[in-house]
């Protein structure tokens, strides 16, 4: 047993799940940076210092923040930013499929025998990553940047909308 | 259980709150959110299958990723401008309530 793995794995589900229950949406994305962070943490613990920084730096930092936006730009009146709880059909439902999905992923896991090849966390140097990256990913690199610019300037068109939308028009 | 069996399922839970979110909640923001926990769950898994596996110096599962990463904030940020559009449409960002695909 790993204590470390237990305790931040703990904190992760339980923060995530308490998030994605609440009815107050801005305190859903709040509670849901510290499963983020969690899992950075994990990340961490698991050797892999610079997947952890970006994780907290773009999940932490940057998406938190568009979502917290787009709640405060979405909705119903300054005061309120609650959601109706589902229907307890669907919410049975959704809690069956997830339930099933997590339930035969942990008995596969648990009845599958792995070989571990590390005992010790590896470590990989940012100098390293950085030679990976510029040299053999270098194409994935430079698509994954002219998606980003993509994908990116095509929200700014969507969020913006046309000048001639009428007010409240379909 | 060795370590590598309680990284799986562990990203197998988080994986299935998410699913669970995705599918029963009703604000598009809490199903992108729910969407965002399971790509989580994957990343999870990918460093967790490096940490524990044959040849970590090649890095592959931290560049995975890194590049998977990158493709969830593309994702988030355009995610989060269609339910803005989907507002100013509506009025409304209830998944229920968008049963028109003609804008």
């Amino acid at each position: 047993m790993n204590i470390t793995l237990v305790i931040l794995g703990t904190v992760t589900v339980v923060s995530g799940a308490t998030a994605l229950s609440l009815r107050n949406i801005v305190r859903s994305v709040l509670l849901l940076v510290v499963s983020w962070f969690g899992i950075a943490a994990l990340f961490l613990w698991a050797g892999a210092e610079f997947a952890a920084f970006a994780q907290a730096l773009v999940y932490g930092g940057a998406v938190s923040m568009v979502v917290l936006f787009a709640v405060l730009l979405t909705r119903r009146n300054h005061l309120d930013a609650t959601v109706p709880p589902p229907p307890p059909g669907r919410l049975l439902g959704a809690l069956i499929a997830g339930g099933a999905v997590a339930g035969i992923i942990a008995a596969t896991v648990i009845r599958t025998p792995f070989e571990l090849a590390n005992d010790e966390a590896p470590s990989l140097p940012v100098r390293r990553l950085g030679t990976l990256l510029m040299g053999p990913q270098l194409a994935a690199l430079l698509v994954a940047g002219v998606l980003l610019t993509a994908a990116l300037l095509g929200a700014v068109v969507i969020a913006a909308g046309r000048k001639d939308d009428k007010e409240g028009a379909p | 259980m060795s370590t590598l069996q309680m990284c799986l399922v562990l990203s197998g839970l988080i994986f299935g709150i998410g699913l669970t979110a995705a599918l029963a909640r009703s604000s598009a923001v809490l199903v992108l959110l729910g969407i965002e926990l399971m790509l989580n769950a994957a990343n999870l898994n990918f460093i967790a299958f490096w940490r524990f596996g044959p040849a970590p110096e090649t890095g592959t599962g931290v560049l995975f990723v890194l590049f998977a990463i990158a493709v969830a904030a593309a994702e988030a940020a355009v995610g989060l401008a269609l339910v803005i559009a989907l507002y100013r449409h509506q009025k409304s960002i209830r998944l229920q309530e968008a049963t028109r695909l003609k804008g």
